[in-house]
């Protein structure tokens, strides 16, 4: 119960601050990625700010044994750089700039616009299985 | 704020992104995971078999709509302009979908989480997706359709 409390509190976190940001707003967003446009450079303060805490958060993590609500870290030790990484990231910044919503976004936004963000999270989900069932 | 770009939201953005920090980081000290939205939805819906309990998968994803909603009602409404159209929602979110998993992560895991641990793998992935993201809209621009 502890951790599903942490879990959505840092959920809820994630979504205000992406709805205070104007993150949740893909026409911001996709101003961003317009640089032949009315470039918006939000998204970069977004991304500046973000960076802070978490940096601090990793030197803290190297100097913890376990996180403060489990038994032990569970992260990525992977460091492939391979045709998968980076097909993937291109097929996702494609998708990212033709609709101006990534996945957090699209989730943020069932709140706040409902239908549009359901058709996004729809596809997308079901982008998820296409590749589910072809890998 | 920016005279340059009178659209900008600069320190929105700063306060807004301190606290997706912030979020990050609990999810990293307080769980000891990445926060990362794509594959916590996969997990969360159950197409992913691996990652973090599925449990704290669902708690943290409904959090996201929820905390945007809070903040909708203390700010008296956040714009949301979505294309005007459903194709580009459609197209998009299959190929952010299946980018995604493809890839191992979103603008969160790789962008937010990894770039600030400095993982070559996520800087590689970011700045893939970033260049991809600028070419896309560039195309989008120069096809008329933007």
């Amino acid at each position: 119960m502890r951790q599903i409390s942490v879990a959505l509190f840092a959920g809820a976190l994630f979504g205000a601050g992406l709805a205070f940001s104007g993150m949740a707003d893909p026409a911001r967003v996709q101003g961003f990625l317009d640089l032949f446009g009315h470039w918006d450079p939000t998204l970069a303060f977004v991304m500046g700010g973000a960076m802070i805490p978490m940096a601090v958060a990793w030197i803290i993590q190297r100097r913890l044994d376990k996180p403060f609500a489990d038994a032990h870290f569970s992260l990525p030790g992977t460091t492939l750089i391979d045709g998968k990484l980076t097909i993937g990231a291109v097929l996702f910044g494609a998708g990212w700039g033709i609709s101006g919503l990534c996945p957090g976004p699209g989730f943020a936004d069932l709140a706040i616009n409902p239908l549009p963000a359901l058709a996004f999270v729809g596809a997308l989900l079901a982008g998820m299985i296409v590749h589910r069932v072809t890998s | 704020m920016l005279a340059a770009f009178p659209h900008a939201m600069p320190l929105e953005g700063l306060i807004g992104g301190l606290m997706i920090g912030v979020a990050a980081a609990v999810m990293l000290l307080g769980l000891g995971r990445i926060a990362g939205v794509s594959g916590l939805a996969a997990r969360a819906t159950g197409i992913a078999d691996s990652g973090a309990p599925r449990s704290i998968a669902i708690a943290f994803v409904i959090g996201l709509p929820l905390g945007a909603f809070i903040i909708s009602l203390i700010t008296g409404g956040i714009e949301t302009r979505f294309p005007l159209t459903i194709i580009p929602l459609i197209i998009g979110g299959l190929l952010v979908g299946y980018g995604t998993r493809l890839g191992s992560g979103c603008t969160s895991g790789h962008g937010v989480c990894g770039m600030s641990r400095l993982s070559p793998r996520s800087l590689i992935a970011t700045s893939i997706f970033m260049a991809s993201g600028f070419v896309t809209v560039a195309l989008m621009r120069a096809g008329g359709f933007l």
